[in-house]
């Protein structure tokens, strides 16, 4: 019981043969590119949500950081599809990997804070010291603003895989229990169906949110640094 | 038998008019011997099938190509036409959890109700 339980988050291999490049490029197949003026359904209602999310999140930024919209419309296009499709029974999730999350956190992060010491070099170094703060507690709250920025890529990888990580063992648990309980009370078992279903669609929930918060914090550090 | 139906060689036969004009070489006769290489897998016999399977384009480039006339053939079918539905995605939703299965069997094998474990 205890093997099974982490199992699924093991590296796919497929006879032998890892799989997980196919795995993390198959959401890209969901997404075809658009290639006339009016197109086929599928890919109108991609176009339309993306440019409704565009709108919503870069409208705060002035010209420098909206030159960041690709990059951030790709990032939760592909953590919103690839969180999604690991709702699916039996699929690999490649984002309740820390690994592929703090490779997409560190550099995202990185680029905006060199940004901005690169552009506004005094204003960058001033957010290490909030304003009014007495003269006895600035080398403390120096040395707790830097680590407090040390800190965010770490906290968006670790928040993007815990999340994830979280909910589909809850699936798989309550899921294992309701299949216990038929044969032992047909009751207590519909209650625990009732549980998963209020789950999965929490987890539908978890998954938009999950890639919204992170684009949404990497936009927000950009903010600051442009 | 090509003639009489008033068209072209090259459309000879009504209704496969398109695929013997694209499959076969452009010739006054529609009943001409087309070369195996070009037959699609249908219209190759049994005996020619091993010569058939041998003459395909093994190559990456070859594999790649098969896989991208494959991907065009399915998206035009089901997904890039006017009023496409939900069928287009789930079928490859579908395939996706069945691929993801057969991946899995290994370890759910394990999970068959037994009366003995």
């Amino acid at each position: 019981m205890n093997e099974n339980l982490f199992t699924s988050f093991a590296s796919p291999t497929m006879m032998g043969l890892p799989i997980v490049t196919l795995v993390i490029l198959f959401p890209s197949m969901l997404f075809p590119s658009p290639s006339r003026l009016i197109n086929n359904r599928l890919t109108s209602i991609q176009q339309w949500l993306i440019q409704l999310t565009s709108k919503q999140m870069m409208l705060m930024h002035n010209h420098k950081g909206q030159t960041w919209t690709l990059m951030l419309m790709s990032l939760i296009m592909f953590i919103g599809s690839t969180n999604l499709l690991g709702l699916l029974p039996h699929s690999f999730t490649p984002t309740t990997q820390l690994s592929m999350n703090l490779g997409m956190a560190i550099p995202l992060w990185a680029g905006t804070v060199a940004m901005g010491l690169r552009h506004k070099t005094k204003a960058s170094l001033a957010h290490f010291l909030p304003q009014g703060t007495p003269s006895p507690l600035i080398p403390m709250l120096v040395i707790i603003e830097s680590i407090s920025l040390l800190i965010q890529p770490m906290a968006l990888a670790v928040r993007l895989t815990a999340n994830i990580t979280a909910g589909h063992l809850l699936i798989h648990l309550i899921g294992g229990a309701t299949l216990a309980l038929i044969s032992i009370s047909m009751i207590s078992a519909l209650i625990t169906f009732i549980i998963l279903t209020l789950l999965t669609i929490l987890e539908f929930a978890v998954a938009l949110i999950q890639a919204y918060v992170f684009t949404l914090l990497v936009s927000l550090y950009l903010h600051d640094n442009t | 038998m090509g003639g009489q139906c008033g068209g072209t060689g090259d459309a000879g036969v009504p209704g496969l008019g398109a695929l013997t004009a694209r499959h076969a070489p452009r010739s006054p006769a529609s009943t001409q011997v087309v070369p195996v290489k070009e037959k699609k897998l249908m219209d190759v016999k049994l005996g020619e099938l091993p010569s058939w399977i041998l003459m395909r384009d093994f190559t990456p480039k070859g594999i790649a190509g098969a896989f991208r006339r494959g991907y065009y053939r399915y998206y035009n079918k089901y997904v890039n036409v006017k009023k496409g539905g939900v069928a287009g995605i789930s079928m490859v939703l579908a395939a996706y959890v069945l691929f993801n299965y057969c991946r899995c069997y290994k370890e759910l094998k394990h999970n068959r109700l037994h009366k003995y474990l």
